[in-house]
């Protein structure tokens, strides 16, 4: 289910991003994780939200030792998978929106970044436009996604570039 | 969809498209395995007018954010000048209205930069038919780091300038029916002012990438996906180009008005929308034209083509340039989207710097309201054209009615003029080859669609091109 999380370096600055549309149901799993992480205030951690990533992304994980992508999964491993991101491309048609692999090539490549980024993606089930509400089993994936990051940085184990 | 077209006016479009959100295309040949009909299938969210019936109006301006992820703001805007209109605020204080510009304007140069170094850089610098896995934004930052640096921080830019107006990146509050809840900070406009200048020369720097390829590569782009087509936006009273706010103006191809100094609350008696069997998606029309050619371009194609001129000064200069290469008249060539793109960035930011300099940001005088009325219209200019939001509201407050016309609506029909074009061009034989998708693909984002109204995690956004002979026969399909 997770990635070797190694051990975190002391006073090290960690951005929370979590991402995707609250009125789609379970699309808003990314931004309910980061806004229970809002109300943590965790030392060296910051968040971040929006309806998904994009372009200038990049720069903001730039500033960041570690970044955790914080996503709805379509399908996959329940309650979460928690996994290391290679930087790379992937070319799209229209949309303006990019995945996390593009946002950490573009941090390497236009900002030298040595940001290390994780994906935490949070399995949904029900993706239905104009409901807010997420559907329980999200619910509970949710909150267990909540409690094992929030313990793996409390516990400095969350691997970096540093 | 089916995967046969025995009779193309019974395509079936099935609910887990409307899911997906992608593109889609269809080439149908005739019996000499000449192409007979291309169309282009986009789903469409009609959902969110029925959602809203019942909802209290002044949480519209919220409310319509969960329609799209990509341009919320323009939702917001246009429904909040609708919502002005519904609580009597026929005129907004100057703070307010300001306010509102700057934000609109930040959308307009983050939507822009981000379509041109994103989505189009690419086509431009590595050429039409680079390989794939090269053309796009991560090849451009390996080839052309510095270039690729300025789109993302302009890019940047304009998210914070929405973030400072709107409140925040998600359903932002900032536009409230009557006005705004918050004014501009003197610590928010030194942010933006400290880099404005250098935005302003990046802008330039776009422009001239777009310009030069334009002008440098014309008999290519000149019949790539063109035709002539009537053009439809706002402009000021005077006629120059405003994106915010304005009166309807239409022109045909060569430039002969259709009509113009129309009120916003007038616009149905001069738009209709027409529905095929074959498509979610409506096809707006002029009225007096109707539908077989009253069919129009809206955008920056569009803005550039209909106003008289530009009121900020390196933008209009620009605007000059590009309407003589059509000796004045309107630019029907489909691909001189990205240069009338780049024209509208710039300006957009030399508003911006405007807007900054004027001690009305930071006034305190917020919200205004007048004599209620049942029924609103509120129109802008979203970056990838003109956005309608049409509401009636009851005397208990509860929206009763809602209809939106999103841009990529009035583009439908060119686009899909745009796609058969592409395909009688390019297409060779019966099979889908690489360089025929690359042209598809490129003809389509020329207009900047928005596919992927109100969700990203399942909009990965291919784009499929189905090729059926003339019985319905699936002959091949490529997918990017």
């Amino acid at each position: 289910m997770t990635a070797d999380l190694g051990k975190t370096p002391a006073s090290l600055r960690i951005l929370v991003f979590g991402y995707g549309n609250p009125s789609r149901q379970d699309d808003g799993l990314g931004p309910a994780l980061a806004a229970a992480f809002e109300t943590m205030d965790l030392p060296g951690v910051m968040v971040d939200s929006n309806y998904q990533l994009t372009v200038e992304d990049a720069a903001t994980v730039a500033e960041y030792d570690a970044v955790v992508f914080a996503d709805a999964a379509t399908e996959g491993p329940e309650p979460f998978s928690f996994e290391p991101i290679v930087p790379k491309s992937n070319p799209s048609f229209s949309t303006h929106s990019v995945q996390p692999n593009a946002v950490m090539s573009l941090a390497k490549d236009l900002f030298d970044a040595k940001t290390a980024g994780f994906v935490l993606a949070i399995r949904g089930y029900a993706f239905e436009p104009f409901v807010s509400e997420l559907t329980e089993r999200a619910g509970q994936n949710l909150r267990q996604a909540i409690e094992f990051l929030s313990a793996a940085i409390r516990a400095g184990r969350l691997r970096t570039g540093r | 969809m089916s995967n046969t077209m025995t009779d193309p006016k019974r395509i079936i479009i099935e609910p887990v498209t409307r899911v997906e959100g992608h593109g889609k295309v269809s080439i149908l040949l005739d019996e000499n395995n000449k192409v007979k009909q291309a169309r282009l299938h986009i789903v469409e969210f009609r959902g969110f007018e029925r959602f809203i019936q019942g909802r209290p109006f002044w949480e519209v301006p919220v409310l319509v954010q969960r329609l799209c992820g990509i341009c919320p703001v323009s939702h917001h805007l246009a429904a909040a000048k609708a919502m002005d209109l519904i609580v009597g605020a026929t005129k907004l204080t100057p703070t307010a209205e300001k306010i509102r510009r700057l934000m609109h304007y930040g959308q307009m140069l983050q939507s822009h930069t981000l379509h041109f170094f994103h989505l189009v850089s690419p086509d431009l610098l590595f050429g039409f038919d680079a390989d794939p896995t090269i053309r796009n934004v991560i090849g451009v930052a390996k080839k052309f780091p510095e270039l690729a640096k300025q789109g993302v921080l302009m890019r940047k830019y304009g998210q914070e300038v929405i973030k400072a107006t709107a409140g925040k990146k998600i359903h932002g509050t900032g536009a409230i029916p009557g006005g705004v809840n918050k004014n501009l900070t003197i610590e928010e406009r030194d942010f933006f002012l400290k880099d404005v200048d250098q935005i302003v020369a990046w802008a330039q720097n776009a422009l001239k990438i777009a310009k030069d390829y334009t002008t440098q590569h014309l008999e290519k782009l000149a019949p790539f996906g063109s035709f002539d087509s009537n053009h439809l936006g706002l402009v000021r009273k005077n006629g120059q180009m405003d994106l915010y706010d304005g009166v309807l103006k239409a022109v045909d191809s060569q430039g002969k008005v259709i009509f113009d100094q129309v009120d916003n609350q007038d616009y149905a008696k001069y738009i209709a929308e027409e529905v095929r069997n074959w498509s979610y998606m409506k096809f707006p029309f002029i009225k007096s034209i109707g539908p077989e050619k009253g069919w129009y371009r809206v955008g920056p194609l569009a803005r550039v083509n209909i106003c008289t001129s530009i009121d900020t000064p390196l933008a209009e200069a620009e605007r000059k340039e590009f309407m003589a290469l059509t000796g004045g008249k309107p630019n029907n060539v489909t691909l001189a989207y990205h240069w009338a793109r780049m024209i509208e960035n710039l300006h957009s930011i030399e508003v911006i710097r405007n807007l900054l300099n004027d001690k009305d940001l930071q006034g305190k005088d917020l919200v205004v309201t007048g004599k209620r009325r049942e029924e609103a219209v509120g129109i802008v200019e979203a970056p990838r054209g003109t956005l309608f939001h049409h509401y009636r509201v009851n005397k208990d407050d509860q929206v009763t009615m809602a209809n939106l016309i999103v841009s990529t609506t009035s583009n439908n029909e060119p686009m899909n003029r745009a796609v058969e074009k592409v395909a009688k061009d390019h297409l060779s034989g019966v099979q889908i080859t690489e360089g025929l998708l690359n042209h598809v693909e490129i003809a389509i984002r020329a207009y900047d669609p928005c596919l992927s109204c109100a969700t990203h995690a399942l909009g990965q956004m291919p784009l499929t091109v189905n090729l059926f002979d003339a019985q319905g026969t699936l002959l091949d399909s490529r997918s990017r």
